[in-house]
């Protein structure tokens, strides 16, 4: 159906002069009505047999678009506007439709990001792993329902015979990505591209998949393409680095030399704020005081040198407990088939107390009853057992005056910034609506206010009159956060709150976050998965696990001598945890 | 799957009785004498119209009327016309050229509207999309008449292809054009809906996983795009058989098709209770067998539904 001479056929690539891959000066741009807005602007890349490189960049850096011009998958405005991608010796850039769908799947695999919403939800999961691998020739009829089987279990479904027939929603986030996996590693391409093929997942799915991912390819002789937001990720997971920004390679290199020794001013700001190499930090400070290189390698530029600064000044604190939640529980119902119905103990017989002035983080996975925790304390679910307390007050049953009074002196920030805000309201009117519902001041007094946490916040007084959509996710945050505060809350229950952001804007709200709190007296209620970001901000940490607090403690015992098994398995799973850095 | 089917079925028995009862009422409370219109101008003798009362039992109180209209369904008794013939007769010739009708409107919307709804999707931007969306903005605007005297014009009078009016009996071949005319409303919509769902589709993250593994345009287009599509377009058909039979009044007078339309339509303005509900009866449950039949349909095209019930 092709010219054969144009593609590439598997042979013998033991030579070690022609590289797997070769971008050189490769252009992307997207076609608008005001032109081609350019995404990649002259990126060079090299990857030989065998080798694993990660792009690494914050999102809209041009990685992924990078990676989607390889297999020729932009989107629909996409093209390549200039340069070269060979790949064995064929220049990509020059293929046709019908040439670009030999190579695909079978010389190039292609891993998603999301698990969720790549799997197509209308067919069965044996029938989307057998149609790969009938398309690419590997085997036909009943040896492809045989080969099918054999591709999920090598991607770490052990039951996978039962399961064919199932369809994508009956599996779990780790599961499907596993399916991915299988699919983009059924044919035995040479190449995988893997763009964040975990983000999506929870720390201990994540190591368990990229562990997998590793062995699969290092038995194969795959060469992969990383592209990854996390520095430590990728640094633990690929030999080779290629730092994007703004469409542009600034840096690229062996990893390790990379993370140790940053050259440009960008990649050193993102060494400084990725928190898993943070928190790394925050132990070597501790473990070699006297003669300490680590800060200096990466003190300038740094964004949180606050953060670290807290971390070691962090043991002192007040005695009461000005939240304090003894043995709670809460069961949801859950209809099932008929008129049947299960229970499902979200959160079973949790005590702890959150004293005045700190931060306490609820760390745990997806599922793990964290969140109805916030949402328990926050009064916007009603316990099923238990008392929660808040300033020596029992909360059960509070309501009127009382509520709104509990209302105003506990406020919530959202994971998503862009969900949390609304779209109609400018920055101002959402700032000052909580004043509104609690008719507070006069409209002079409320546009003081209002510029007064603008300032706090750290956003110009002119982002008053503009609206969620003209704003970055980092800044959104600040403007939820100058929500919360409106009102001067003592307590801020803050649910994934810098879980969707950058790296770099992580660093940055983090930093406000802790400014605030020593400024303001604030206590935190810190409820992540990210047991990087504790690390760096909070004073005592709850481990959840299955509706159950594991585990207790101060952050420091956590992090350094953690005896129990389910803690330290989310501690290894830091990407970038076994990195030594300035050791 | 089962228990889901069963459920449904036991909810068309309200709803048989709530509509019967609406309609009924609804005849009932129109004004004006259904006997004395019977007559017209020269008012029969006292004593015949008080026979013809007691026979139809409208001497009576409504609900005693309508129970002993729902007794006698219940034992096959329609109920008769005022001009004698058995309620059952009438259906039993109408609804059989109706149906037919319908489902070769149905056919037709369903095949070329999710053809060229598919192109055009497909296409987004070009010149087919363009002018799909053009002329089925043009269909959905025009009434159906005019679309009807348009085609009878051409095809009937100019080019003389087909019969302007359906004979009696009304065989298959020439009951083509009136279903083209009945369908040119939801095949517009077809298209559209198929073009935006399809558009919609192109764009999925599952489409490009699809188009990685190595999958051929054609096969990524008529495995992952086509049947994801085809949901909200299965659901609008299902509606849609209501209306055929509701629209059909108007085609059936333009080709002059003794259907349901033209009976239904016949019967209201001479007050025949019994004629009027029976047929709308027949017409309600088939609307909700025809819903019972998108909602398996639906399961079988996305299995989320099927194993959420």
């Amino acid at each position: 159906m092709t010219n054969p001479e144009t593609v590439p056929v598997a042979s013998d690539s033991s030579n070690e002069e022609t590289p797997l891959l070769k971008i050189r000066n490769l252009e992307v741009g997207f076609e608008t009505q005001r032109g081609l807005v350019p995404a990649v602007r002259g990126v060079d890349l090299t990857l030989y047999q065998g080798q694993s490189l990660a792009i690494v960049g914050e999102s809209g850096s041009g990685k992924s678009t990078t990676a989607q011009a390889v297999i020729g998958l932009l989107p629909g405005a996409g093209k390549v506007s200039g340069g070269s991608i060979e790949f064995e010796g064929h220049d990509l850039t020059k293929f046709s439709d019908s040439q670009f769908a030999e190579v695909r799947g079978s010389q190039i695999g292609y891993v998603p990001q999301d698990p969720m919403s790549n799997l197509n939800p209308v067919w069965s999961i044996g029938f989307q792993v057998e149609e790969a691998i009938k398309a690419n020739g590997i085997a036909q009829g009943k040896e492809a329902r045989q080969r099918t089987i054999e591709v999920l279990q090598e991607a770490g479904l052990s039951d996978a015979s039962e399961r064919l027939k199932q369809f994508p929603h009956q599996f779990s986030g780790g599961m499907r990505q596993r399916v991915l996996i299988g699919i983009g590693l059924s044919a035995r391409p040479k190449l995988l591209i893997a763009d964040e093929p975990t983000s999506a997942l929870d720390v201990t799915v994540q190591r368990q998949i990229l562990d997998h991912l590793q062995t699969l390819t290092r038995d194969y002789g795959t060469s992969v393409l990383f592209i990854t937001h996390d520095l430590g990720l990728a640094a633990e997971r690929a030999e080779q680095l290629v730092v994007m920004y703004k469409g542009k390679v600034v840096e690229s290199g062996p990893s390790r030399a990379i993370l140790e020794n940053p050259q440009h001013p960008y990649t050193q700001r993102l060494v400084a704020a990725a928190p898993s190499l943070a928190s790394r930090r925050i132990q070597s400070i501790k473990s070699s005081k006297p003669s300490d290189d680590s800060v200096r390698i990466f003190g300038e530029g740094s964004l949180d040198d606050a953060l670290i600064a807290r971390a070691e000044s962090r043991g002192a604190g007040a005695n009461e407990d000005l939240i304090k939640v003894s043995n709670i529980t809460k069961v949801y119902e859950i209809r099932k088939q008929g008129f049947r119905k299960d229970k499902l103990l979200a959160v079973n017989d949790i005590s702890f107390g959150v004293k005045k002035g700190t931060t306490t983080a609820l760390v745990g996975e997806s599922g793990s009853g964290k969140s109805t925790v916030a949402k328990l304390i926050l009064q916007l679910e009603s316990l099923t057992s238990g008392t929660i307390e808040f300033d020596g007050k029992n909360l059960a049953g509070i309501k009127g005056q009382e509520l709104l009074e509990f209302r105003r002196r506990v406020q919530p920030v959202f994971q998503d910034p862009y969900g949390s805000l609304d779209p109609q309201y400018s920055v101002g009117n959402t700032i000052a609506e909580p004043l509104l519902a609690h008719k507070l001041g006069t409209t002079k007094e409320r546009y003081n206010r209002v510029s007064e946490l603008l300032d706090q916040v750290s956003l110009p007084q002119a982002a008053r009159h503009r609206y969620p959509g003209e704003l970055s996710g980092g800044q959104r945050q600040r403007v939820a956060i100058a929500r919360a505060l409106a009102l001067k809350p003592e307590v801020l229950v803050l649910d994934e709150a810098v879980s969707a952001l950058d790296v770099l804007v992580q660093g940055q709200v983090l930093n406000l976050l802790t400014e605030l709190q020593t400024e303001l007296d604030l206590t935190y209620l810190f409820i992540t998965h990210d047991l990087a970001v504790v690390r760096l901000v909070a004073d005592n940490v709850c481990v959840m696990q299955g509706g159950r607090i594991v585990e207790a403690a101060s952050t420091d015992e956590v992090f350094e001598n953690s005896s129990n098994p389910y803690t330290r398995e989310l501690l290894e799973a830091i990407p970038g945890a076994n990195i030594q850095l300035g050791a | 799957m089962f228990w889901y089917a069963g459920k449904r079925f036991l909810q068309m028995i309200p709803v048989f009785f709530g509509a019967t009862f609406l309609i009924y009422f609804m005849v009932f409370a129109v004004p004006g004498d259904p006997i004395a219109a019977l007559y017209g101008d020269r008012p029969p003798a006292p004593g015949v119209i008080e026979l013809i009362r007691a026979e139809y039992n409208l001497d009576k109180p409504f609900i005693v009327q309508y129970l002993l209209y729902i007794g006698g369904l219940f034992q096959g008794d329609f109920g008769t016309t005022f001009s004698g013939r058995a309620v059952s007769d009438v259906m039993a010739q109408a609804f059989p050229i109706t149906a037919r009708l319908a489902i070769l409107a149905l056919a037709f919307e369903a095949v070329f509207g999710i053809i060229v709804g598919l192109i055009a999707g497909l296409r987004k931007g070009k010149l087919f999309d363009a002018s799909a969306l053009v002329i089925s903005l043009l269909l959905i605007s025009v009434p159906t008449f005019v679309v009807g005297f348009v085609l009878q014009f051409i095809f009937g009078i100019q080019l003389g292809w087909a019969r302007t009016t359906v004979s009696g009996d009304a065989p298959w071949g020439e009951l083509i054009m009136p279903a083209i005319v009945l369908a040119s409303v939801s095949f517009a919509y077809i298209v559209r809906l198929t073009r935006a769902s399809v558009a919609d589709n192109l764009g999925a993250d599952f489409v490009r996983t699809a188009t990685a593994k190595g999958l051929s345009r054609r096969r990524v287009v008529t495995v992952h795009v086509l049947r994801n599509s085809l949901v909200p377009v299965v659901t609008y058909l299902g509606v849609d058989i209501g209306s055929l039979m509701v629209g059909a009044i108007v085609t059936e007078g333009i080709f002059n098709i003794n259907g349901v339309g033209g009976t239904v339509y016949r019967a209201i303005t001479l007050g025949e209770g019994p004629t009027v509900v029976s047929f709308v009866a027949v017409m309600v449950i088939i609307f909700v067998l025809a819903n019972l039949l998108v909602d398996l349909l639906y399961a079988a095209l996305d299995p989320r539904i099927r194993y959420a019930k």
